[in-house]
């Protein structure tokens, strides 16, 4: 606890900086929060939300800007001294130690026993045994118990990241309320989150980032939604672009057919058509069930109800291997999960060769070579430190979980967010080159967190709230508001 | 060519570091000459093909503690069965014991994806399993080996035209182990499955969602250790010409060279030439301090002494190259 004047604001955030290596993450973000306020905090993917969130939470130091609590300038080294004063975050990812039982991981925390089982009563949650351990308790329940953890600590600041994001309706209503009463008795909150159902339910003000930067900070009214779209997507929107795309055909068997896919805790209803020669961008906020679609897609995780159809015929992939098989090429969103960060580009772009035990055999040396060669050529890959994937630049990382697909031949490409944190002169290239494959006959299946690249590279767009689809709408016709709207599910 | 010595920075410093271990041999022992190299060669074999086996293993993300143990058994296995045996038997007899290397390190690999015990529980196990069958099938060091068997790693080459005095200086016991760790070598550096053994160590997701079958790859470096363990067993045979069922001192020095040998014991990097410079250098200290009449018990203090300094200078060279 601080001791601070009533008057001032509680936490006051001005002018945060922070760059990782060439990324400048955060420019000038602002952020106010008084005494019993609750504070939306919103910006599209990449805007900045995290880092400042672990930034106000002393996980990061900031570079420059300034933080005030209670009016007095300070920065916290840690989570632990952040929390010590009075700022406690909830983050999207369950906090307690999966082996440990519930009053073990209370004990770690410092956290009082009495105070804990009230919230957790008051949350809901019935029949609590302490010494459960947290692995045994569902997702849904572990969000709870974090929430009722940082309310016992008696928090002046709470923090809560995507906290009704895995959680059932009836649990949704139990956290507002009791985040609503922690409010009214002077506490205050930073809530993040997607909905915008809850912002106007529960926040008295919406902070906007935008790149990095606080673009606006208003009341929340009825009809702020636009102005907040408006807000997070800035003036780019209206400049013009020129379109990559080809006519694509949509008629005959499509290559990829997909009708009621449900997966994981996320995707619930999800059906589209993809024709060869034609890329199908997706669009959705973050954990909306993108994610599982692409892995169903890639053979990393199995549907539970759903059909997947490849050239109309049913196809059920147990292992990535299948998928790579059938001719469905993944190129994931997180390139480590993709790459061998030790191993040289050349081994990087063979490795898919090695799907089956049949393939074991010895490596025909030229032919292979001539292959990578080929790959790296039409890439443009910059092979100056090709030891070690890790050396490479992010761009060109991400071009080699690219090119080992045009090496082997594609059919069908799934693109999860292949530009996330690449410059533009790389993602001009890889938009080319996925036009190029299109044009060649693979059915490109594009996931995107920037709305402005749907109508350079697709030809379709499918927009996904919730884990179920919301539209599909000609990507040409899909200017950013649209597309944001719809994201949000805010279409009739 | 900077390149080159950037990659194989680590190999071409152990190269360094055992010719000066020769060199401080020479002066320390001014005879010391054919006769030495061909000892020392001798008895590094067995060594060698141990830290081959865990080597690939360890590249592979795991580790192999029964390595020890399952050569004991291919050791006493030979033994037993060339006791009396013809010249074309003892070749069925190395097929066999060889086959049999495979089947254990198979099992042990099928063990550990099956059950998904880890691996070092798994192979503990394992170590333990494979002591016993070494004993039930020789209770005490016996057995014979056939003589032109032994004769491939006894002795130095001789090649016509070439003067003694040069071949002496190159025992059999080295020709051999390079001949016989060549196809791992190749296996490693030029198959698919040597480049799905190095994915699944490097990182098993990765390796995963690019369409390798972890299971079946890590079973394949398993039994490829175990035909590895075999050579050994077989080898510690023909050099002694017995089959011994107490497991040697192979399961420590096998890892002690793979580290050295700049293998990641977290899998996915180094390969099998450093490791056997290793061997050579982790050898070659011990006949020094020997020769010095150093204390044995002293003797293993500098080993592991050796062995902390050299991996963390290679660590802190590693970090200055990539800053």
């Amino acid at each position: 606890m601080v001791q601070t004047n009533d008057s001032l604001p509680i936490l006051d955030a001005q002018g945060i900086t922070k760059r990782f290596g060439a990324v400048q993450a955060l420019k000038d973000a602002s952020l106010t929060l008084r005494r019993g306020q609750i504070v939306a905090l919103m910006g599209a993917n990449g805007a900045g939300k995290s880092t400042l969130v672990k930034i106000l939470t002393g996980a990061l130091r900031p570079d420059g800007g300034q933080l005030l609590i209670g009016g007095v300038a300070r920065t916290f080294a840690s989570p632990g001294a952040a929390r010590k004063g009075g700022l406690v975050p909830v983050y999207q990812e369950p906090s307690l130690i999966p082996d440990l039982d519930i009053a073990q991981n209370l004990r770690l925390g410092g956290t009082p026993v009495d105070a804990f089982l009230h919230w957790v009563d008051a949350l809901g949650i019935a029949g609590l045994n302490l010494r459960d351990t947290a692995r045994e308790l569902p997702l849904a329940t572990l969000r709870i118990l974090d929430l009722a953890r940082a309310l016992a600590a008696q928090p002046d600041v709470l923090l809560l990241d995507e906290m009704t994001a895995a959680l059932p309706s009836d649990l949704v209503e139990k956290v507002l309320t009791v985040v609503r009463q922690q409010a009214d008795a002077g506490r205050s909150v930073i809530y993040i989150s997607h909905r915008f159902t809850e912002i106007a339910q529960l926040c008295d003000r919406a902070t906007v980032l935008r790149d990095g930067v606080t673009v606006g900070d208003l009341a929340v009214e009825p009809g702020v939604e636009d102005r907040v779209v408006e807000l997070m997507l800035g003036a780019k929107l209206t400049a013009a672009v020129t379109s990559l795309q080809g006519a694509a055909a949509t008629t005959g068997t499509p290559r990829l057919t997909v009708r009621n896919l449900c997966a994981g805790s996320k995707l619930a209803d999800v059906s589209f058509d993809l024709h060869r020669g034609e890329v199908l961008g997706v669009v959705a906020l973050e954990g909306q069930g993108q994610d599982e679609l692409f892995d169903v897609l890639g053979g990393f995780r199995r549907a539970k109800s759903g059909v997947v159809q490849v050239d109309g015929a049913p196809v059920r992939f147990r292992h990535p291997a299948d998928a790579i098989a059938t001719g469905h090429s993944m190129v994931p969103g997180d390139r480590a999960d993709a790459l061998l960060m030790s191993r040289s580009v050349r081994e990087n772009i063979a490795l898919p060769a090695v799907a089956r035990p049949r393939n074991w055999g010895p490596i025909a040396m030229r032919a292979e070579a001539a292959k990578v060669t080929a790959a790296i050529e039409r890439l443009q890959i910059d092979t100056r430190a090709q030891g070690e994937v890790r050396r490479l630049s992010g761009g060109n990382q991400q071009k080699v979980t690219i090119a080992r697909w045009v090496a082997a031949g594609v059919d069908t490409l799934l693109l999860f967010d292949p530009t996330r944190g690449i410059d533009v002169r790389t993602k001009r290239q890889i938009y080319g080159l996925v036009r190029d494959l299109a044009a060649q006959g693979a059915a490109v299946l594009f996931y995107t967190s920037e709305l402005a690249e749907i109508p350079l590279a697709c030809d379709r767009v499918a927009v996904i709230f919730n884990g179920r689809l919301v539209t599909i709408m000609p990507a040409a016709g899909a200017d950013e508001p649209a597309l944001m709207r719809a994201a949000y599910g805010l279409v009739a | 060519m900077t390149r080159a010595v950037q990659r194989h920075g680590w190999v071409l410093g152990l190269v360094v570091l055992l010719a000066l271990l020769l060199a401080a041999t020479k002066i320390i022992q001014p005879n010391f000459g054919a006769s030495g190299l061909e000892s020392l060669g001798r008895a590094a074999v067995p060594f060698a093909f141990a830290t081959a086996a865990m080597a690939v293993v360890v590249i592979a993300g795991g580790i192999d503690l029964s390595v020890a143990a399952m050569m004991a058994v291919a050791s006493v296995t030979a033994a037993r069965l060339m006791v009396g045996a013809g010249d074309g038997q003892t070749v069925l007899v190395v097929i066999g014991v060889l086959l049999l290397g495979g089947l254990m390190g198979a099992a042990n690999g099928a063990m550990i994806v099956l059950t998904r015990v880890p691996d070092i529980v798994a192979t503990l196990a394992m170590l333990f399993v494979w002591e016993g069958v070494a004993l039930l099938i020789l209770n005490t060091p016996s057995g014979a080996a056939t003589q032109w068997l032994r004769d491939l790693i006894l002795g130095s080459i001789v090649i016509p035209g070439l003067p003694e005095t040069l071949t002496s200086l190159i025992p059999k016991s080295l020709v051999f182990t390079l001949v016989f760790l060549a196809p791992a070598w190749l296996l490693l550096r030029r198959t698919q499955l040597g480049l799905a053994i190095y994915a699944v160590g490097s990182d098993p997701t990765a390796a995963f969602r690019s369409g390798v079958p972890i299971g079946k790859t890590r079973i394949a470096a398993y039994c490829i250790a175990g035909i590895l363990a075999a050579m050994g067993g077989l080898t510690l045979t023909m050099s002694t010409g017995i089959g011994e069922p107490i497991p040697g001192p192979y399961l420590l020095a096998s890892v002690s060279a793979v580290v050295l040998g700049g293998v990641a014991l977290t899998g996915g990097k180094g390969g099998l030439i450093g490791p056997i410079i290793a061997v050579l250098i982790l050898r070659l200290v011990r006949m020094d301090l020997t020769l010095l009449s150093v204390d044995p018990n002293v003797t293993t203090i500098v080993e592991g002494t050796i062995m902390v300094v050299v991996v963390m200078l290679g660590g802190l060279v590693a970090m200055k190259g990539r800053g």
